[in-house]
């Protein structure tokens, strides 16, 4: 019992929470974007990926770390175009679009990163982003180091959290997000092109899904391997039901979700008996059981997964 | 210009689509192959040369192809009735594993022609018990089955880690996390000799067959394709929805588990956690490309191995990395995707 008081009493824990969650974050709040919007995007995964590889590839290529995360945010766009070409103006199913697009992207980052990096036994590294100390914060006691001592990109996440929950709910772009995934022929009727929304945000979550993947190359470690966003994706896509769709729970889920992952990570070291794959686990078992508790109770965008034409019911 | 729906489907269209997909996708992936610098024309001439060009290169495209069909299946059954299975990769290690356990312990003693079946059965039954997870948890608890079927892959494939790590771990493997092997008459005959082509090739094209007849001649099918066009509609019309959706599961997951079971006792004749380069992913493709025909999937798989296989023997030529064969095929989803979409529909101005 005392084990277990000794890690969560530990700054560095908390320290490991914030970064945890950084990608998630990013990406849990992309995907709620899009799917506020009326459409699911299952091409997460692979959109994380391919802004893992490009913008360390672009970092690796002499660009400076934030071009990285910009190149990173434009390659999710485009994907993120693809995907609405896909599913909003040709109505086409969204979860195998997505699938779709998770294998082709993660192929093609795979393919890139290839044919531009050659084979080496050590993975080529770039400098990563460095801790910012928060003036006068960070030297409290406890709380200093552990949350404000963290990367930048980590502190733009949770800005971007707060700023997409002002968005949603109180500015006239929130209200036509809201109905274009409500009810988009009500919105229509209002004057507001379901089309046009879907396309942007779906686009602007494509871009933020891709810099939560480029934080895990440019922050959290500083070389890319093939199958290194290792589901997170997925686990951002049940974290938005966890969240019931609103961004600021999507923020809490995502901390709680990384607490538990950061907390699963030291004891592993203090229970080494027990095989490690069982903490491994742990997150995808966690996200299943969120889901299942959630689910019911979530509020679903109600034109969640229904294609819009107009004119026709 | 607007999108306006067929009155009906040119059947010549709907024959066509798969190939101006693949064509397309081909087309795609060959503005990558240019952009490295390389000869498309020759990189797809060595592809087709790599898969099918020796009589090895040929049995080894089909040996790809048999796990290929299994998952192929399994998704497409599936999607059929609007199950989104997502988990075969999942389900595949499952039944493997199982394979494993039994197949290097308990029964090792059969003789082979009851072991076979046993173990193939063996195989199946972990494959249904993973995918019977998410489906409960859709009818229980209303969870939307894409992602828990996607989450439990990882899950699966760390309890196979465990598992070759731990009790199944080949003690004469010299510390490598493999699984011990299967009992020798567990490995299935060759169907040609000095090759690496098993009867498992067999397996898949009868339950393709089955799974075909299964679909169009008896109620089962009937309720299943009514569970996927309209379920309020079929719950209407009298089908159990629940309980066609559980044999759906079951089908779908027992033909992944199944297609892990053959690979181990086909080609390897133990487990590793690489035993698969994806199939149950690439199956989702072959599912799609096939238009959820069970008889396409025989295909569908066919042209998924073949560019996995004969991008080996390009990439050493070209120098053109492997993965390009995962983008093809990728692009081929989504091509097939729109090209199904424009048998449907057509542009008018």
């Amino acid at each position: 019992m005392s084990t277990f008081l000794d890690i969560v009493a530990s700054a560095g824990l908390w320290a490991a929470v914030l970064r945890i969650a950084t990608p998630l974050v990013f990406g849990t709040l992309g995907a709620l974007l899009s799917e506020r919007s009326g459409v699911l995007n299952l091409g997460i995964e692979g959109i994380m990926t391919f802004g893992a590889m490009i913008g360390w590839l672009a970092v690796f290529n002499g660009a400076d770390l934030w071009t990285g995360m910009l190149v990173a945010a434009l390659s999710g766009a485009l994907f993120g175009l693809v995907h609405a070409a896909m599913t909003v103006t040709l109505g086409l199913s969204q979860h195998v679009t997505g699938l779709g697009i998770t294998l082709f992207a993660s192929s093609l980052s795979y393919y890139i990163f290839r044919l531009t990096v050659p084979l080496a036994s050590t993975p080529p590294t770039v400098t990563p982003f460095q801790p910012i100390s928060v003036p006068g914060l960070s030297d409290l006691p406890f709380i200093g180091p552990a949350l404000f001592t963290q990367t930048l990109p980590t502190y733009l996440s949770i800005v971007i959290a707060l700023l997409l929950a002002y968005v949603v709910y109180r500015t006239p772009l929130g209200l036509a997000l809201r109905m274009s995934g409500e009810n988009p022929h009500a919105a229509e009727a209002q004057g507001v092109d379901p089309i046009k929304v879907r396309y942007g945000a779906i686009m602007a979550g494509s871009a933020l899904m891709a810099m939560g993947g480029a934080f895990l190359t440019l922050s959290a470690f500083n070389s890319f391997f093939p199958t290194m966003v290792q589901g997170r994706g997925w686990i951002c896509i049940a974290l938005v039901v966890f969240a019931s769709w609103r961004p600021g729970r999507a923020l809490f889920g995502a901390l709680l979700f990384a607490f538990f992952d950061a907390f699963q990570l030291r004891l592993q070291t203090v229970l080494d008996n027990v095989p490690y794959q069982i903490f491994l686990m742990m997150p995808y078992i966690l996200s299943i059981a969120a889901l299942a508790v959630m689910a019911r109770r979530a509020r679903v965008p109600q034109a969640l997964m229904q294609p819009y034409r107009r004119g026709e019911r | 210009m607007r999108l306006e729906r067929r009155e009906h489907r040119p059947l010549l269209l709907v024959v066509l689509s798969p190939i101006l997909a693949v064509v397309a996708a081909l087309a795609l992936a060959g503005l990558l192959i240019a952009a490295a610098g390389a000869p498309v024309l020759e990189a797809y001439g060595r592809i087709l040369t790599g898969a099918f060009g020796t009589r090895l290169a040929a049995t080894e495209t089909l040996t790809r192809a048999t796990p290929l069909m299994l998952t192929g299946l399994a998704a497409a059954i599936a999607f059929r009735a609007r199950l989104w299975n997502i988990g075969a990769e999942g389900q595949f290690y499952l039944g493997a594993i199982m394979v494993a356990a039994l197949g290097s312990s308990v029964l090792s003693g059969l003789p082979g022609p009851m072991l076979i079946p046993l173990l193939f059965a063996a195989g199946a039954i972990a494959g249904m018990a993973l995918m019977l997870v998410p489906l409960w948890l859709r009818l229980r608890f209303s969870v939307d089955e894409v992602v828990t079927s996607l989450l439990l892959n990882f899950v699966a494939v760390l309890f196979v880690s465990m598992m070759i790590d731990g009790p199944l771990k080949d003690p004469l493997a010299f510390g490598w996390p493999q699984s011990m092997p299967v009992a020798d008459q567990a490995l299935l005959p060759k169907l040609i000799e000095r090759s690496r082509l098993h009867i498992g090739l067999a397996v898949a094209i009868v339950a393709a067959l089955l799974v075909y007849l299964l679909q169009s001649r008896t109620v089962f099918g009937l309720q299943s394709r009514a569970a996927g066009l309209n379920p309020e509609g079929a719950v209407f019309a009298g089908v159990p929805l629940a309980r066609t959706l559980v044999k759906v599961a079951c089908l779908s997951g027992g033909l992944a588990g199944l297609a892990g079971a053959i690979e181990v006792m086909g080609v390897k004749g133990y487990v590793t956690t690489d035993l698969s380069p994806g199939f149950g992913y690439a199956g989702i493709i072959v599912a799609m490309l096939a238009n959820l025909n069970p008889l396409g999937v025989i295909a569908a798989a066919l042209f998924t191995a073949t560019m996995f296989v004969g991008a080996d023997g390009m990439s050493r030529a070209l120098s053109i990395p492997t993965y390009i064969a995962d983008v093809t095929v990728a692009l081929s989803l989504l091509t097939m995707l729109v090209a199904i979409f424009f048998t449907q529909y057509r542009i008018r101005r």
